[in-house]
């Protein structure tokens, strides 16, 4: 069997894929970080207590996992999820009782959002806790919280969909604070003086309607599956850029 | 005695609220972590000092001293973030077994359920209509939180602290923001969810959810519970009121230049080291957070429901 294994790692086809061993010798460990393209977003060497979860919890690299997560099961919902008024309540129906194993997809999506968000607030309580946001790495807090921003818009928005009593009213809730915007809500402070009413205001053109209607639905569902993830996803990779810019994990000097 | 907590059960029972209890937990579980690595690193560097009388490198434990600095990323890291991986995963896939996400009827716009509760992430911006009026609720509120974590970094002037645990070495910092985190944040999501019910009134966890319980309350507005109508006068579509315009920016005023006064007498160097930008922005934001507990605890203890009345905004 070994022979087999040496034939094989001889031929053309596997030396063209495995560009190197894996017997654990310092230079094989290097190369199989840097000649990967997804593990060479970590550097071939780490402080020693960057692999200890006791000081960065790993919540960051959860929340990243858990972005795919949503990612994937997102697609897969995408297959059968139409975003209007007529059929987006009877999807989750077809979701729930027909498609197979799609109650599980769409639980798994729920409780991979939630749980996103949960881990985003310890990752942000963990590097305020180690004062992981000072000189160097002030800027790369900032676009953290532009990220936690953007997991709680991609939450509110995907809490729509459904087009449940549950994220109808949520949304509604949410969406009627718009109207008392300063200056640019119908119902806000000033907003009269400048011209508002229901059918121009800013609450106007989130919903692109006065209600939470078809048009409100449909901008969720554009914003929840292209915008949202495609901003969300520039700025992740602003964040990992500058941790390794920033010297890597946050340690004492 | 249990069946007093009956209500309770069947709320926590709801699958959308179980991640507020993982949330709970979490947090009070890396509260305690952070605060006993911190307790920990504070006494190593009171105790320890090495040949050379410098500080102790107190990151790792006396029995790893000896050993590099630097690990390999394959394997050392790696594996612990596939266990990470596999862990989450199955996390998640028993979750999803065990508990369904919730599905309402279809939406109604005639039919408002009450409660009409927010996300859970966003209860407590809700749960701060109480006290608010919209605009500052769901705007100006909001806005400024996400500004104001924003500039934490460069308000932070102490370079204490910088990538380890610590409590002794940053007091300012930690209880500030532990207390707008866990004292406003979470704390406002944990009663948004299992304190407000019906009409979003105030329901003691032994309390049936009875949207007919009437509670009478009349809110009154400062300058009436304190005797001071003769200080207001109406204006236009509403009143303008004085007094409350002395007591909120008397309150930003005193805030403001007594904490100003006491820091340059007794911490001339903190304050140099802040610097009067700084220390603006910084007393802004506190005098804010601070404001709306004043708030809270003038709403809910004295059913008091403005500071400051004008025609065009109240407070």
């Amino acid at each position: 069997m070994p022979q087999l294994f040496d034939q094989i790692k001889s031929t053309q086809l596997y030396r063209s894929i495995m560009r190197h061993g894996l017997e654990p010798t310092p230079r094989n460990r290097v190369l199989t970080i840097l000649s990967n393209v997804f593990l060479h977003l970590h550097p071939p060497m780490i402080r020693r207590h960057g692999c200890k979860l006791s000081y960065t919890w790993g919540m960051g690299g959860i929340t990243f996992y858990l972005f795919i997560v949503l990612t994937f099961t997102g697609v897969l919902l995408m297959y059968y999820y139409h975003p209007d008024k007529a059929n987006a309540y009877k999807d989750m129906k077809y979701l729930e009782y027909d498609v197979p194993l799609g109650i599980i997809m769409r639980n798994m999506h729920r409780w991979a959002a939630h749980a996103m968000v949960i881990s985003t607030w310890l990752h942000m309580m963990r590097v305020f806790m180690t004062g992981s946001y000072k000189p160097p790495r002030e800027f790369n807090w900032v676009v953290g919280v532009l990220l936690l921003v953007f997991t709680l818009l991609l939450s509110f928005t995907g809490y729509l969909l459904p087009d449940d009593q549950l994220g109808f009213w949520a949304v509604t809730v949410g969406t009627n604070m718009a109207r008392a915007t300063p200056g640019l809500g119908h119902e806000g402070p000033f907003g009269s003086e400048m011209g508002m009413t229901p059918y121009n205001d800013v609450r106007f053109a989130l919903l692109g309607g006065s209600i939470v209607g078809g048009n409100a639905l449909l901008r969720a569902y554009v914003w929840h599956c292209i915008s949202l993830p495609i901003i969300a996803a520039l700025c992740m990779m602003i964040h990992f850029w500058r941790v390794r810019k920033d010297g890597g994990i946050s340690g004492p000097v | 005695m249990m069946q007093m907590f009956n209500n309770m059960w069947s709320i926590m029972a709801v699958p959308d609220n179980f991640p507020i209890l993982v949330m709970a937990v979490l947090v009070a579980y890396f509260l305690y972590l952070s605060f006993k690595m911190g307790l920990a690193n504070d006494r190593l560097r009171a105790m320890a000092r090495n040949a050379d009388g410098g500080l102790v490198d107190i990151m790792y434990p006396e029995a790893e001293r000896g050993l590099p600095d630097k690990v390999h990323v394959w394997p050392y890291l790696v594996r612990i973030e596939f266990i990470a991986v596999i862990l989450t995963t199955a996390l998640l896939i028993v979750w999803s077994i065990l508990l369904d996400a919730p599905l309402e009827e279809i939406s109604n716009a005639n039919a408002t359920p009450n409660p009409s509760k927010a996300p859970w992430y966003f209860l407590g911006l809700q749960e701060l209509l109480v006290y608010f009026d919209p605009w500052i609720a769901g705007v100006y509120l909001p806005t400024i939180i996400v500004v104001g974590l924003m500039t934490i970094p460069y308000i932070d002037t102490n370079s204490k602290g910088n990538g380890y645990y610590t409590i002794k070495e940053r007091p300012f910092a930690l209880s500030v923001f532990l207390f707008g985190f866990v004292g406003l944040w979470v704390v406002m999501v944990v009663i948004g969810t299992y304190i407000r019910g019906p009409g979003w009134m105030w329901f003691w966890p032994w309390m049936e959810w009875d949207p007919r319980r009437t509670v009478s309350s009349t809110n009154i507005d400062l300058y009436d519970a304190l005797g001071f109508q003769s200080w207001s006068f109406p204006m236009g579509a509403g009143i303008f009121d004085v007094f409350g315009m002395v007591v909120t920016l008397g309150f930003f005023a005193v805030g403001m230049t007594v904490p100003y006064l006491w820091l340059r007498k007794y911490k001339p160097h903190e304050y140099a080291r802040l610097g009067f930008v700084r220390y603006n922005i910084v007393m802004m934001m506190l005098l804010q957070m601070i404001g709306v507990v004043v708030k809270i605890v003038l709403r809910l203890g004295f059913n008091i429901k403005y500071v400051w009345v004008t025609p065009w905004f109240n407070v």
